[in-house]
């Protein structure tokens, strides 16, 4: 378990339902980006954060969560994420600041991690992405790549870099 | 917590922290300040009933299980096991049911393990009094960092052991109608292999750390909402301890039986249902007892309680030890559900490791195909476990619709289950509200 199979040290994590149109946003990007099968990236998906995913979070030397953003600046926003002590009580509802927060509390360490909140627009029952959130999830993509790319090549995520580059 | 002043009181709790999903308590007080009456709320509606209605039968599995997105398999396997009955499979394969049972124990050891750890544990480990601010798993984390470690782990394990023979770790899909559509490869297998004895070690570990709490405290363990309940639960037709499948099995408080080995699908025959005007949640009891005596418990309380003995060595002997609780009678002391589930957490580390080593779940029958017993069908002649092929093979069946009539009932369903299926589908027509009290006539 864990480190062997995370088979990586980056980690990006995409979460939402794709049964609620552009809230699928998340998992699409991961499997655009596991189709890919870039080495030393474990990509990942699921329906909601749940605790579990603190294990492969300690065991990654950085971050990128991928999430639908109901409003906010279009093709996407990036910010950074610390961890916080803030809970909601149910797994139902677990932050990706409280699942930091669980993973620096009991590996005693958490590693640097972005959120990209891709823009979505319809959020109902039926499956498939709208054409704007897929215009979104493309550029989002990109700038994950881009990510990847700094991370392979020993460069720091600087806020000035994601701001220019999106 | 919030209350209002007025001539009569209501205190409202909410959200309930320590179930999954979304409860609330009211508690309305009389003007003497004495509690009139008491109300555990939980969003009762779901309207899967109807979501069924007009879908292929073979879908069931899959869209039943959207009930949770924490136990979606106990859903899945329920709805799967329906259909095995519509196809008229009445015994599986030796590897689809010892898939579907690896699947399930997947299902308790992550759920058991994330109750207990997640929910349970701020309470136990940072005291009932403690601020709630830190009354969580991140305030557990931090002053037991090992113990947090090890829930992370038990539940990812669970999860693993879900993927493996669901297809996926959530709403999965391998239970179908007769069988199942995947085993579990060798790599799969001894992936899952590598970590069980760790999990068993560490259920032993967790289930000593509640008795250790549950001993130190003993007076506020067996005493806080301790009443006398019946309990209901499934067991083997030998009385054996199962999750999967079984009888049903109702004991009285003193733990007399007021029922035993009643076919789960006669469960009509023992258990009514009645509604009252403030919930549309269904109010079932038993029926010998009436609505006012026959409530019971279920869960890992009344599972254990109830069944004769578990058929896994070491969650046996701490059966045993649980029971000497009751002194006699049965367990009746609601914080002893903890301690039963993680006895429930032990047996199903025990049996997922026994069935790791059982070569049936590398087999290829996946599922058997059987005649429908009812009359056949006039356009069709191919048995109606073809349709489980079908799904198997990816194609949509041309028959087979769930509610689709009367005439399909006939068709698809056992003589036997047809009088019970026509009151189901009168009953679910409006209107929800039958006033207080009135029983509401199954059959």
């Amino acid at each position: 378990m864990g480190a062997e199979k995370a088979g990586g040290r980056l980690l990006v994590l995409g979460w939402g339902n794709p049964g609620r149109r552009d809230d699928g946003l998340g998992p699409a990007i991961i499997e655009e980006l596991a189709r890919l099968g870039i080495p030393g990236v474990t990509a990942e998906s699921d329906y909601q954060l749940s605790l579990e995913a603190a294990a492969d979070l300690a065991e990654a030397e950085k971050a990128v969560f991928v999430d639908a953003a109901l409003e906010g600046p279009e093709p996407f926003e990036v910010r950074r994420l610390s961890p916080s002590a803030n809970i909601s009580f149910s797994t139902h509802a677990f932050g990706p600041e409280s699942l930091l927060a669980v993973c620096e509390e009991a590996y005693r360490r958490a590693p640097e991690t972005l959120l990209v909140g891709v823009r979505g627009y319809e959020f109902d029952i039926a499956e498939g992405l709208t054409s704007g959130a897929q215009a979104n999830s493309r550029a989002a993509l990109e700038f994950i790549m881009r990510l990847i790319q700094d991370w392979k090549e020993g460069r720091t995520w600087q806020q000035a870099n994601w701001e220019r580059r999106s | 917590m919030s209350a209002t002043k007025t001539k009569e009181r209501k205190i409202v709790i909410s959200p309930v922290t320590r179930v999954e999903g979304h409860g609330k308590v009211t508690i309305r007080l009389d003007e003497k300040g004495k509690v009139d009456q008491a109300r555990f709320h939980i969003v009762e509606f779901r309207g899967f009933e109807r979501f069924a209605q007009g879908r292929f039968y073979w879908e069931m599995p899959v869209i039943i299980q959207r009930l949770c997105g924490i136990c979606p398999v106990s859903h899945h396997l329920a709805a799967a096991k329906a259909t095995d009955l519509i196809v008229g499979v009445d015994q599986l394969s030796p590897t689809a049911e010892k898939m579907r049972r690896l699947m399930h124990l997947g299902q308790t050891f992550q759920s058991h393990a994330l109750h207990f750890f997640h929910l349970a544990s701020p309470d136990l480990l940072l005291g009932f009094d403690a601020d709630p601010k830190i009354r969580n798993v991140i305030g557990v984390a931090l002053k037991h960092p090992d113990l947090v470690k090890m829930a992370i782990l038990m539940r990812k394990y669970g999860q693993e052991v879900i993927k493996a023979t669901a297809g996926k770790k959530v709403h999965g899909t391998a239970a179908i109608p007769g069988g199942i559509n995947k085993n579990l490869s060798v790599p799969e297998r001894d992936e899952l292999k590598k970590d069980i004895g760790q999990m068993l070690e560490w259920s032993v570990a967790g289930l000593n750390l509640l008795k250790k709490f549950y001993h130190d405290d003993i007076k506020r363990m067996s005493g806080f909402a301790a009443f006398d309940s019946n309990h209901l639960s499934i067991v083997a037709p030998d009385g054996r301890f199962d999750l999967y499948d079984g009888n049903l099995r109702a004991k009285d408080a003193a733990g007399k039986l007021i029922f035993d080995q009643v076919k789960n699908a006669d469960y009509y025959k023992v258990i009514q249902e009645e509604v009252r005007s403030w919930s549309y949640m269904k109010f079932p009891f038993i029926k010998s007892l009436g609505p006012e005596k026959g409530w019971y418990r279920v869960g890992p309380l009344a599972r254990v309680n109830n069944c004769d003995y578990m058929d896994a060595p070491l969650a046996e002997k701490e059966r045993q030890e649980f029971m000497k609780l009751g002194e006699g009678r049965l367990v009746n002391a609601t914080m002893a559900y903890h301690w039963a589930r993680l006895i429930e957490l032990l047996y199903s580390a025990e049996k997922i490791q026994e069935l790791l080593n059982d070569k049936d779940l590398q087999g290829t029958e996946l599922v058997r195909e059987a005649r429908h017993r009812g009359h056949p069908r006039r356009d069709q002649q191919e048995p109606v476990g073809s349709g489980a092929r079908r799904a198997q093979e990816g194609h949509r069946p041309d028959a087979g619709v769930v509610g689709g009539g009367a005439q399909l009932i006939e068709e698809v369903l056992p003589r036997r289950h047809q009088a019970h299926v026509r009151l189901r589908r009168l009953r679910l027509q409006p209107p929800l509200h039958r006033g207080p009290g009135r029983p509401l006539r199954l059959v």
